[in-house]
């Protein structure tokens, strides 16, 4: 497909790579903040042809694996009434709950669906007027504007019967989180290229200056993602600490107004738990009061089921970049996508989803 | 992107993604055309590419390397 192909060129990944290779003279740790960016690294295996000074460590960006426990239960609790049609994105259909999957509800007779888009859940909505219909709302900044666009919607055709179960969460804290933890490593992030797309790259530069921090701006395809490393490699070569687009193509430094616009009409920012990493200050945001006839969770009384994480999954170490998912004791054994202890191992950009489905089966520790 | 047309005032078009063709949400990109390449999320377009701006960027990753080449500097590429 047309600027795609491009951005996987072998000849000129290897440019990109030997230019790293060439500017690199000490040990750097980077962390690339999207799930997407993680797959793309591993099924490509940029890590593994990488210098062995530069090394990855895979960032929170999997908005699937950091939903709250609590969240995901309420959802179960939800999904299981006889009056609601649920809809979801398909890869939060088998992350575990504290004792269910919505696949579980799904199979005792609950009417659960898997959607493209929030657009197809108020379709239904309007089609079932008879039947609640909930959309679970997940996602970073990326999935933010559909999701308040569709509701923006459902109030204007005064859809009283659909309704949203928000969990978003947000790129800026979360780098705030890692670079205050005591004990991160990361040097220079690569910050997740549709994010900037919707939000643009105002937010970062405090985070730039504060830490003393390379942030580049980095795209999902091969190429970008090299470019993305050899660029935050430079300025940690030169000692410089700076804001860069590496993903100027669908990058602007405003981002997107209209969206943004949107997003600011319907939601409002909200202390957020983070599945495996915990409560990070204003890093979510949630429907506002002119929205919050369309909050499920308010609608549907569920707002009292409080859960605490099991630790036999240790997803919350490898979402904080402190562990790999092949250090995992249980990784390939008793945890592998068709029976996952945790979210990080179901999510189409779970970090241990991707190990697993590139082989990277060997367990090291 | 192939086709546009108006649903109560909100503007949705066919894209397509390499042979799958798919209904979108314009909201968010009031100014893309029919033939444009845009970035598509759960069923939003979120922004037109930039398609001079790719082209730049592959230029750019092309002459990677090159000047150290022409000033026929002694690299080590592992």
């Amino acid at each position: 497909m047309k600027y795609l192909d491009e951005f996987g060129d072998a000849d000129l990944a290897r440019k990109l790579l030997d230019d790293i290779a060439e500017t690199t003279t000490q040990p750097w740790a980077l962390m690339e903040v999207c799930g997407g960016q993680t797959h793309t690294i591993i099924r490509n295996g940029i890590d593994q042809l990488l210098p062995d000074e530069v090394e990855l460590i895979h960032g929170p960006g999997c908005p699937v694996c950091v939903t709250p426990l609590e969240t995901i239960d309420r959802a179960l609790a939800i999904a299981a009434r006889p009056d609601v049609i649920f809809c979801s994105f398909g890869d939060m259909i088998r992350v575990p709950g504290s004792t269910d999957d919505l696949l579980c509800i799904k199979s005792r007779g609950g009417d659960i669906r898997i959607v493209y888009s929030p657009l197809d859940a108020v379709r239904i909505a309007q089609q079932n007027p008879e039947k609640q219909v909930v959309f679970f709302g997940v996602g970073f900044e990326t999935t933010a504007p559909a999701n308040a666009m569709t509701v923006k919607l459902a109030k204007q055709q005064n859809l009283a019967n659909f309704s949203l179960l928000v969990s978003h969460v947000l790129v800026p804290p979360a780098i705030r989180a890692i670079m205050d933890s005591p004990t991160s490593r990361v040097q220079g992030f690569l910050a997740a290229g549709h994010v900037c797309t919707v939000m643009g790259l105002s937010e970062y530069e405090p985070l730039v200056e504060q830490y003393q921090v390379p942030i580049v701006a980095t795209g999902f395809e091969p190429l970008d993602v090299l470019e993305g490393i050899r660029r935050v490699v430079t300025q940690l070569e030169a000692g410089r600490a700076e804001l860069d687009n590496a993903y100027p193509r669908a990058v602007t430094p405003e981002g997107n107004p209209v969206a943004q616009g949107v997003v600011r009409e319907v939601f409002e920012t909200c202390d957020r738990s983070w599945r495996g990493i915990g409560m990070i200050p204003q890093s979510g945001w949630r429907l506002n009061a002119d929205y919050a006839d369309f909050d499920a969770e308010r609608r549907f009384d569920v707002l009292d089921i409080m859960t605490t994480e099991s630790s036999l999954c240790r997803s919350g170490e490898v979402l904080q970049g402190l562990l790999k998912p092949n250090q995992c004791a249980a990784f390939g054994k008793e945890c592998t996508p068709r029976s996952p202890l945790g979210a990080p191992m179901v999510s189409s950009e779970g970090a241990c989803a991707a190990y697993y489905q590139f082989r990277r089966l060997e367990v090291t520790a | 992107m192939e086709q546009v047309w108006d649903v109560e005032g909100t503007r949705m078009a066919t894209v397509d993604f390499g042979g799958v063709r798919k209904e979108v949400c314009l909201a968010y990109v009031p100014d893309v055309q029919v033939g444009d390449y845009t970035i598509v999320h759960v069923g939003f377009a979120l922004t037109k590419l930039d398609e001079a701006s790719a082209l730049e960027t592959l230029e750019l990753f092309k002459s990677v390397g090159l000047l150290d080449e022409e000033l026929n500097v002694n690299v080590d590429t592992r």
